[in-house]
């Protein structure tokens, strides 16, 4: 296991003393060494090994903006004290530290308030100072995947390469195949790996193994795909152990807090619905022989508004939070069983139990089978649904969906007649 | 947490298996579980047919219809008459 030996860090400190001029300048001064910096600051031309302005560390992602067409190179000057080798690794500089508009566009994108992707220009980046015998890491780039893993690599000096995902994570990418074998190793040639370091391992996120075929990528470049842990701050641990993961940093886990935060995603759109069914719910009960009579919507609809919101909250957020409390496997059953109790507990203080008895057959057919239908849509966002297991339970639960939404529109049917005096 | 059982359509033959261990580097699930250098799958109704294993089982030891198991993404299929695709890649791009 040779391949497995930590690389030298002091490699890099030698190549960077023996340089012409003194070493690397100071960060974020526009010099290209030591020696050029301190011409500079007493007023001289500098050095005079041909510099131009340093980069300080480019933002990496600009949120829900198309990203850029070609990555900021900010090493494209010639710095004086690299080893003498034709081949200058073009990389984009980094910092490991993440701001706070970096936090908030994290916040934002877990809110759903984005439309636009939040993506990284693909390529290779530089954390650190990266040498020939430097980790390669590689992720998605999707902001908040880059975003991580930068985090998690804070203190070492590491190349990250950013593969085109089109802005999506890496496990859904992986799913896609846009986090894939092709995608990989032509990055992998257009950024020049192979001569950018000098070893043949090459660390991708576990979660993108979906997508990507060890023993392809190996035959294609030479290069050993290494699957790091499912979780990127685990990382430093993961290459301490020499490259190796326990058992508990190659399973994804899927706590309360993992699933709350995914609950806005679930709630939005069912909100963005909810929009829809409150203007039917107003013109169903608003609509008399007569025309439309806004104070009956208001007073006979509202019970029916509430009840709609209680069920969206039992299937997009306490089915999700209280998952492995809720009795069976099924998700159309778990949230059958919380819109039952959602509608029971509203629908008391409400007054459904004085309304005519077609009106309560529709209210506690449809406000269960809608939570049901809501909590199904979580199965997209859990780590532990397979295909065969929804295409399984969709089988029963579409039928059952339809059936309860026709039922439910004959009950309220019957009941309007019945109001009217027709029927 | 498990999801429904006898489902999954992983298989694996030891025949082809050569106990390179891939499989149990790969799974988010811990599936696999090398013993006597061959694999052997511990719990088959862990298994969410994600497919990173028979992707890299170089020796085709293992097969596993893979997919999202999403419900959206299947109900989209039975709408469109397609393969179940999920929708949270198409280029508007939302943040998946
Ligand atoms: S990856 Fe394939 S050959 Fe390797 S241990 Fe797993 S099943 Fe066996
Ligand atoms: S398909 Fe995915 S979850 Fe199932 S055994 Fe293979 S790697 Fe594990």
């Amino acid at each position: 296991m040779n391949a497995l030996k930590k690389p030298k860090k002091d490699e890099n400190v030698a190549q960077a003393g023996e340089g012409c001029c003194g070493g690397p300048a100071p960060e974020g001064v526009a010099a290209c060494c030591v020696k050029d910096a301190e011409a500079k600051a007493i007023g001289e031309e500098g050095c005079g090994c041909g510099t131009a302005p340093v980069q300080a560390s480019t933002p990496p992602s600009a949120c829900c903006a198309p990203p850029p067409k070609d990555p900021p190179l900010s090493e494209e000057r010639k710095p004086c004290w690299s080893p003498a080798s034709d081949f200058k690794p073009r990389a984009t500089r980094v910092s490991s530290d993440l701001t706070l508009s970096d936090r908030l566009k994290h916040l934002r994108c877990r809110l759903g308030a984005y439309r636009m992707s939040y993506s990284v220009a693909p390529g290779l980046y530089a954390v650190g100072e990266p040498t020939k015998t430097s980790d390669v890491f590689v992720s998605a780039n999707y902001g908040m995947s880059f975003d991580h893993l930068r985090k998690a690599l804070k203190g070492t000096d590491s190349w990250i390469l950013v593969l085109d995902t089109k802005g999506i994570n890496v496990w859904c990418a992986a799913g896609k195949g846009t986090f894939g074998t092709a995608e990989l190793v032509e990055r992998m040639n257009s950024v020049r790996l192979a001569e950018t370091v000098s070893h043949r391992r090459i660390i991708l996120p576990q979660l993108g193994a979906p997508g990507v075929a060890a023993h392809a990528v190996k035959e294609k470049t030479g290069f050993r795909v290494y699957y790091g842990p499912v979780r990127a701050e685990e990382i430093k641990q993961y290459v301490e152990a020499g490259y190796k993961a326990t058992k508990e940093m190659r399973t994804v886990g899927f706590s309360f807090s993992d699933r709350l935060v995914l609950t806005p995603m679930e709630i939005n759109p069912a909100i963005k619905i909810y929009l829809l069914y409150a203007l039917a719910i107003l013109i169903i009960f608003g609509l008399s022989p007569s025309g439309i009579s806004f104070r009956e919507a208001f007073t006979n609809g509202l019970p029916f508004l509430i009840l709609g919101l209680a069920a969206i909250f039992s299937g997009a957020l306490f089915t999700p939070l209280f998952l492995g409390h809720i009795p069976f496997r099924a998700f159309s059953v778990k949230g059958l069983l919380t819109g039952l109790v959602s509608t029971l507990i509203v629908s008391r203080p409400l007054g459904i139990a004085s309304m005519s008895p077609l009106l309560q057959g529709a209210v506690f057919l449809f406000f269960p089978a809608l939570s049901s239908y809501i909590a199904v849509q979580f199965t997209g966002s859990t780590v532990f649904t397979g295909l065969s297991g929804v295409k399984r339970e969709l089988k029963y639960a579409i039928p059952a969906y339809m059936a309860a939404a026709a039922l439910t529109l004959l009950l309220v049917g019957a009941y309007k007649l019945k109001e009217w005096g027709l029927a | 947490m498990k999801y429904l059982l006898n489902v999954t359509t992983l298989t694996h033959s030891p025949d082809k298996c050569t106990g390179c261990a891939r499989c149990a580097e790969v799974c988010p699930r811990g599936v696999f579980e090398i013993n006597a250098k061959k694999a052997r799958i511990t719990d088959k109704d862990l298994c969410m047919e994600c497919g990173a294993c028979a992707k890299n089982c170089a020796f085709g030891a293992i097969t596993v219809n893979a997919g999202v198991g999403c419900a959206s993404a299947v109900i989209n299929g039975m709408l469109s008459g397609a393969e179940p695709s999920c929708d949270c890649g198409n280029d508007t791009g939302a943040c998946c």
